[in-house]
């Protein structure tokens, strides 16, 4: 496990009462709604384990909806989001499922209407959060770093464009993830970086011949 | 200097060596990892003082159940009763148990509060911290200092052991909030290196074994009331410390203790609601109340 730095320890300021079932479930939802890049319209959430058996108590469907709507873990509105008018802009649904396999704070996202995605992740304790999955990649994405998600054609020389880009403008790669379905098929890759990413090197990305996809996810504030 | 700390001795080492505080070694080390200024590092621990004074004062002021409706009057009924009574051990011991009453109850009404470290710990630094400030008149300079040197504590305790109460019970949470906000008070009312650390040695020693058995798993009982009496429990390891009381153990070695109590405790007390107080005959009918069967 990484270790604390003394900020993790004095925060963060949030929305009680849990940091893994109310944090974490609006970190989750942000993270989520951020790799979706587009504004949610229609969201279903299935909470697994414990997010599902003790989620109610602890707000888990609030915090994973606001999160969904772009709310922070601090934001006051996250405690009334059921009846807010924020909540009116998008249909959502909840379902539960015990499944032993899967993580005791785990929860599928899927967004509907036009561009479905299917998103998954777990509350991984103290407000940390994975996102483990992106439709048929298995990812691994935290929030602390800034983050350029691509799916792609898989083929000789896309990490090198990607990294050779990447250096050019002076950004150091954190971590670097691939996937891929199969061979030659779709991949993905999941570069965390050190500095940030601007609008134009994100469409230099999208430019580059046989990208599907491209996100970028900023990391969370706290 | 850029050392890392992983051990309450090489910490102690480095504070004499160099003539400095807590504090100051943490907040250094701190803007050198993420590469701010020791200025940057005080505001960022000024926006989560304000915010555990915010949450006092919300919580002070409100009534309002939690969702299972188990908890959320317990400070109003506090503050009614000193109403007419003094306290038995003065007007310090009223604040702390308000304070951090106010800041539990904050929490577990979806409130906003600070984990500190963790949310079902949020009111025993904060209502300690506070209400001896308030009493003792300390600047808020005084103030970040202390909770600077509390987060250092909890850092090198998390840098040992993971402070979440699955993992290694309440004497990881809770525990650890009590070992922090004695090493608060302790800096707080002049304490030098050596007493903040025993402070939290002392405090965390009479804390081990803690375990972890919410009923109905929701971070209600028995963990807001445990706030006030772990807040109060702080002050008295910073007075013992201040007084030149010296815990027999080093800090070091009480947490490899804590870390090792936490392994053998049985995943049944740790934050799963298994055994304890979850399944006692009124643990159970509460959960059913709360969740249906």
């Amino acid at each position: 496990m990484k270790k604390s730095t003394l900020f993790d320890i004095i925060s963060p300021v949030m929305v009680g009462p849990s940091s893994s079932h109310t944090a974490g479930a609006v970190r989750l939802g942000l993270l989520a709604r951020n790799i979706y890049k587009n504004t949610p319209k229609k969201v279903k959430f299935k909470l697994y384990n414990s997010y599902a058996h003790t989620g109610k108590g602890h707000g888990t469907e609030k915090g994973l909806l606001a999160g969904v709507l772009g709310l922070s873990v601090e934001d006051r509105r996250i405690k009334d989001i059921f009846e807010s008018d924020l909540a009116k802009t998008i249909d959502y649904t909840f379902e539960y499922s015990d499944n032993f396999k899967a993580h005791p704070n785990a929860v599928d996202i899927t967004f509907y209407g036009g561009n479905e995605m299917f998103i998954a992740g777990e509350s991984v304790g103290a407000g940390e959060v994975v996102i483990r999955r992106i439709n048929e990649f298995n990812v691994k994405l935290t929030g602390k770093y800034n983050t350029l998600i691509l799916v792609y054609k898989d083929m000789p020389g896309m990490i090198s464009q990607v990294s050779s880009l990447l250096q050019y403008h002076n950004i150091n790669i954190a971590s670097l993830n691939c996937d891929r379905k199969a061979k030659g098929s779709e991949a993905s890759m999941i570069i965390s970086i050190d500095g940030r990413i601007d609008a134009e090197m994100i469409k230099t990305v999208e430019e580059i011949p046989d990208v599907y996809f491209v996100s970028y996810v900023e990391k969370l504030d706290n | 200097m850029n050392i890392t700390i992983n051990t309450f001795e090489q910490l102690f080492d480095i504070c004499i060596s160099n003539n400095k505080k807590i504090y100051e070694v943490a907040q250094e080390n701190m803007a050198k990892d993420a590469d701010i200024s020791v200025e940057n590092v005080r505001t960022f621990a000024m926006k989560s003082l304000f915010a555990m004074k915010e949450a006092i004062q919300t919580g002070m002021a409100s009534k309002e159940l939690s969702m299972s409706g188990m908890c959320g009057q317990d400070c109003h009924r506090v503050q009614n009763y000193y109403k007419s009574q003094r306290p038995m051990f003065g007007p310090l011991f009223e604040k702390v148990v308000e304070y951090a009453l106010a800041t539990s109850e904050e929490n577990i009404r979806m409130g906003k509060i600070v984990a500190c470290p963790t949310a079902g710990s949020c009111g025993i630094l904060p209502a300690a911290l506070v209400a001896v400030s308030e009493e003792f008149d300390h600047s808020e300079r005084e103030q970040l200092n202390a909770l600077i040197t509390a987060g250092e504590i909890g850092r090198i305790i998390s840098s040992k052991v993971s402070l979440a109460g699955a993992v290694a019970g309440c004497q990881a949470e809770c525990g650890a909030a009590s070992a922090m906000a004695a090493a608060a008070i302790c800096q707080l009312r002049g304490g030098n290196v050596s007493q903040v650390l025993n402070a939290s040695a002392l405090a965390m020693k009479n804390l081990l074994g803690l375990t972890c058995d919410p009923v109905a798993g929701l971070v209600e009982v028995p963990c807001v009331k445990r706030n006030p009496f772990l807040a109060v429990h702080a002050i008295t390891a910073a007075e013992l410390a201040l007084s030149g009381v010296e815990s027999k153990i080093p800090l070091d070695e009480v947490i490899d203790a804590m870390e090792q109590t936490g392994a053998l405790m049985s995943p049944t007390l740790k934050e799963s609601s298994q055994a304890g107080l979850a399944t006692t005959k009124t643990g159970l009918r509460i959960q059913k109340q709360v969740f249906g069967e």
